[in-house]
């Protein structure tokens, strides 16, 4: 496992070809690195992370842990230049806390702090200003649309380190991060610090992803605008776990925590790629009764999740589970009896709330019951099939999910490879964006190896990994449109005009690197030049 | 060819929302070579090549010396070259010279009977959905230089259109074009005829007379160009007067098929259109009954919300039970309902395979009667019978060799049994 050491500068520039054929640093921010090796080839050593043993002489026996500013809350918590302070995502757009946050930190003239979020929005540009003055050292953590286009430029002191949602609890649970302080936003808190997403005017399903914060950081803030008096149940995150609370006057704009991605799109190729997304599934033999799924809220799949309705209730096919981030379309299934049960780790909308807090059938999950690596399985490994999207795919099945074809990091991986694990991947792209052909001669940023990515569904026809025979013969007689994609990058790049120039990048300079599920390095993303 | 003076143009569309275009400003000079700016969201991966193709527009146009803007978000080269030819158009009316991609069609002109089940519109403006409106698999796309298209962009359009029919693949759909009327539909003409556009489509069509002299200026240039594809015609009827013309209209030379527009027919006979459509029952009799006194198709108007599907279904289901042949469709996703109405179920093609087998067995053995159990078969229901199963065949509905399972069709269609029964 890696250890924390002073690199020479001749070492920190170094750089070593992993089994994937990709370059990575051998050190990242001082710490150095194991280069991926395979899927499944690292074998992990030693123990897990200890979190500092507490007692409860040292807590008021009345249970009441409320302090007065999230100030006070980070100097009880012994708040120094350098820390790793972690944040959680399920206020998506519309986190107000995390920008506050780091006014408060600012404000006591700390520096240095490595920002750990389980993923960063739009709404975070704000914090560009503290990542140029060096209040924030860098960001371990996915990093989109403004912090990725800063990142980038090579404007960030460290180096980025991009984890999927599993490898954000591996590494924690591995103690290759160190959380110092959580900072966990609660919709809804007790004094003692029993939190959950459920209710309040900021309102937003599971807490799941603030769970190994919970667990493993010296110091837990809760930070609430909804206090209620004890017991919050159900404790999505446990009050024992929890050093402080604090309440402020807003977590969020709710109109964004909700966020506006439960539309289905009104794309006619987007419609077309889900509807051929479903008739797949069914047509490989997937939908049978008892089967599992997961689908996002993204256009696609959305569509794709009405249409694979459709051709449910025909066959008359019932699922056992459904995996969220849940929507209304998806609570509807559960209501109709078209699935037992929804597995969800993030509600998108006010319905998926609701139905979250109201029946016994959808039950709030974390990454570690779905996507930690490190762990004795995981629920991602058990689904039958899963639907994702990319940013690019290489005609060998590698694909890419955080940078675009011109360099530029705009998206963060989320619980992408995590789910790559599901028994049929299926990445639903279109061709081509906007002119951009999605399917490239070699991915920009690897994110998926081939092994992992098994059918890729475009508006122009269906390409299966070669390596699934099983699934091209239970299509065979299917008439499908199932091509290669060396086809369909053929008529692509006719209508687009060739084959698009190579990104130009600094390959001296790497402003992030992308971590494989089992704390790997998998990728470098390398500084776009100007 | 020189310009002494300074002469400047702009062409195609810049806002945040568009995509798949670009818009153009050219300031044409009288020395200093071509100088580009460019911006555009794929200038790392496409810059270099969106600087080679305006340089040789503006070569193949004969200008030398131009100072050129591109704001482009995302516009594949045919729609670049189209707004540079145009912008040059714009700033040297005289300037005849026309760009001409590579043209890229590999498809089969259509017959005049071809199937038109559904004819997807296309903004002629508006190339974003051009690209992949064949994927969607309509029997017919319409690229509308009419309705859809401002009267300023008019010129620009047209020079769009010409370069998607030249470039686009459109898979198996006839590629229709919707003229505007009057001069500027003999403008239109003059563009697209000479490159591979099969049927032309003729709005507010009220006379003989005016599809005549269109039909004329079609077979000119045809025979001026030398192009062997043949060019069908399509009036639309949207007017009383086009109405008590149908007829007349439907057996002028090329006509495939006779079009109805209920929005301006309602119009001009002073009604609201509604969905149950009594307003406007007169008029598509009238458009069936011509088109099919005359020999060609009648095609229905287009359903306007396209929201509603299963409102859709009803509209088609009763279209068909009126004669008509197919529908328009302003969106992609009308077009999987309006091909289910006007497909053959399994039930009518098992029967009409009955009849058909029915008539040669009579024919072979040399029987002037045609029977079905004990049931006599009127010629007319054979021809119909005859109609359906050839349908069936184009849309793969039946093999081509069915008739080896005779045996199994007559018993499947239950034709027998029936008769027996009674």
């Amino acid at each position: 496992m890696p250890n924390s050491r002073n690199p020479s500068n001749e070492d920190r520039n170094r750089m070593v070809k992993n089994t994937a054929g990709r370059l990575v640093p051998i050190h990242v921010n001082g710490v150095e690195q194991e280069p991926y090796a395979g899927i499944g080839k690292l074998v992990p050593l030693g123990l897990k992370a200890k979190p500092p043993v507490r007692s409860c002489a040292h807590f008021p026996k009345d249970g009441n842990k409320v302090v007065k500013t999230l100030a006070a809350a980070l100097k009880k918590s012994g708040i120094k230049d350098g820390m790793t302070i972690s944040t959680h995502h399920h206020l998506r757009n519309g986190d107000t806390l995390t920008n506050h946050l780091f006014d408060t930190i600012n404000r006591l003239g700390i520096r240095g702090i490595r920002w750990y979020p389980s993923a960063s929005f739009p709404c975070h540009e704000y914090l560009i200003k503290y990542l140029k003055d060096g209040t924030i050292h860098h960001i371990e953590g996915s990093m989109n649309g403004p912090l990725g286009r800063f990142a980038s430029m090579g404007k960030m002191r460290g180096t980025g380190v991009l984890r999927s949602h599993g490898t954000r609890y591996q590494a924690v649970q591995d103690g290759e991060v160190h959380i110092d302080i959580a900072v966990i936003a609660a919709p809804t808190a007790d004094a003692f610090g029993n939190a959950n997403g459920l209710a309040g005017p900021s309102a937003c399903g599971p807490l799941g992803f603030a769970l190994a914060d919970s667990e493993y950081a010296d110091h837990v803030v809760v930070a609430t605008d909804n206090l209620v008096t004890f017991p919050c149940v159900p404790w999505h995150i446990q009050g024992n776990n929890v050093d402080s609370v604090v309440v402020v006057d807003s977590l969020g704009d709710p109109s964004r925590i909700i966020s506006g991605t439960t539309e289905i799109t009104k794309s006619p190729d987007r419609l077309l790629i889900a509807a051929y997304v479903a008739r797949f599934i069914e047509e490989a033999g997937i939908m049978r009764d008892g089967f599992s799924i997961q689908a996002g809220a993204g256009g696609i799949n959305l569509a794709f999740l009405l249409s694979l309705k459709e051709r449910m209730k025909k066959a008359g096919v019932r699922a056992r589970f459904m995996r969220g981030g849940s929507t209304k379309y998806l609570v509807e299934m559960l209501e109709e009896g078209l699935t037992d049960f929804i597995l969800d780790g993030q509600a998108f909308d006010q319905e998926g709330i609701r139905s979250l807090a109201s029946n016994p059938r959808h039950v709030s999950t974390s990454p570690f019951t779905s996507y930690n690596y490190h762990g004795k399985g995981n629920f991602a490994s058990m689904l039958d099939a899963v639907v994702l999207g990319a940013t690019e795919v290489d005609v060998n099945f590698n694909a890419n999910v955080v940078t675009h074809s011109d360099g530029l990091l705009l998206h963060g991986l989320g619980g992408w490879q995590d789910c790559l694990f599901a028994k049929c991947s299926i990445l639903a792209v279109p061709s081509f964006r906007d002119r951009v052909p999605i399917i490239v001669d070699e991915v920009t940023t690897l994110c998926g190896p081939s092994e992992l990515i098994d059918v890729i569904v475009t508006e122009r026809g269906i390409a299966i990994n070669p390596r699934r025979t099983d699934l091209l013969k239970r299509v065979a007689k299917s008439s499908l449109p199932i091509r290669s994609l060396k086809d369909i990058q053929r008529e692509v790049f006719s209508i687009c005009g060739g084959a698009p120039a190579k990104p130009r990048v600094d390959r001296d300079n790497v402003i992030a690197v992308v971590k494989w599920v089992d704390g790997t390095l998998l990728d470098s993303v390398y500084q776009i030049e100007k | 060819m020189k310009a002494t003076k300074r002469q400047s143009a702009s062409a195609g569309r810049k806002d945040k929302s568009i995509r798949s275009d670009c818009y153009v400003e050219l300031t044409i000079s009288g020395r200093g070579g071509i100088s580009i700016n460019l911006s555009s969201k794929v200038d790392a991966l496409y810059g270099d090549s969106i600087r080679m193709l305006v340089k040789d527009v503006l070569s193949t146009m004969g200008v030398e010396n131009a100072v050129v803007s591109i704001e482009d978000r995302g516009a594949v080269p045919f729609v670049i070259a189209a707004r540079v030819e145009a912008a040059v158009r714009r700033a040297l009316p005289d300037n005849k010279h026309a760009y001409l991609l590579r043209a890229n069609s590999k498809r089969k002109a259509s017959a005049k009977n071809c199937l038109r089940r559904t004819r997807l519109y296309l903004p002629g403006n508006d190339p974003r959905f051009f690209l992949n409106a064949g994927l969607h698999t309509p029997d017919c796309i319409i690229l509308d230089l009419e309705d859809s298209v401002a009267p300023a962009e008019k010129d620009t359009a047209r020079i769009l259109v010409r370069n998607a029919l030249r470039t686009v693949n459109f898979g198996n759909a006839e590629r229709m074009v919707r003229i505007n009327s009057g001069e500027l539909g003999m403008e239109d003409l003059r563009e697209v005829i000479p490159h591979g556009v099969e049927t032309i489509l003729i709005p507010k069509c009220e006379s003989a007379t005016y599809v005549s002299e269109v039909a004329e200026l079609v077979t000119s240039l045809r025979d001026e160009m030398h192009i062997q594809q043949e060019v069908h015609l399509l009036p639309i009827i949207e007017s009383a007067r086009g109405v008590a013309n149908a007829l007349s209209i439907a057996s002028s030379e090329l006509v495939c098929g006779l079009a109805i527009g209920l929005e301006d027919y309602c119009a001009d006979i002073g009604v609201q259109r509604t969905r149950e459509g009594k307003e406007s029952a007169f008029a598509r009799g009238t458009v069936v009954n011509a088109a099919s006194a005359a020999g060609v198709q009648p095609l229905d108007s287009v359903f306007s919300d396209v929201a509603d599907l299963s409102a859709l279904r009803i509209s088609a289901t009763e279209s068909r039970s009126l004669g008509f042949k197919g529908m328009g469709c302003i969106h992609p996703r009308q077009i999987q309902v309006v091909h289910d109405v006007f497909t053959p179920d399994e039930k009518e093609v098992l029967k009409a395979q009955s009849v058909v087998l029915a008539f040669e067995h009579a024919k072979k053995s040399g029987s002037g009667v045609v029977a079905l159990g004990s049931k006599m078969i009127d010629m007319p229901v054979v021809l119909q019978a005859m109609q359906t199963v050839s349908l069936a065949e184009t849309l793969g509905l039946v093999q081509c060799d069915w008739r080896v399972n005779a045996r199994k069709i007559v018993a499947d269609s239950g034709l027998k049994e029936e008769e027996n029964a009674e």
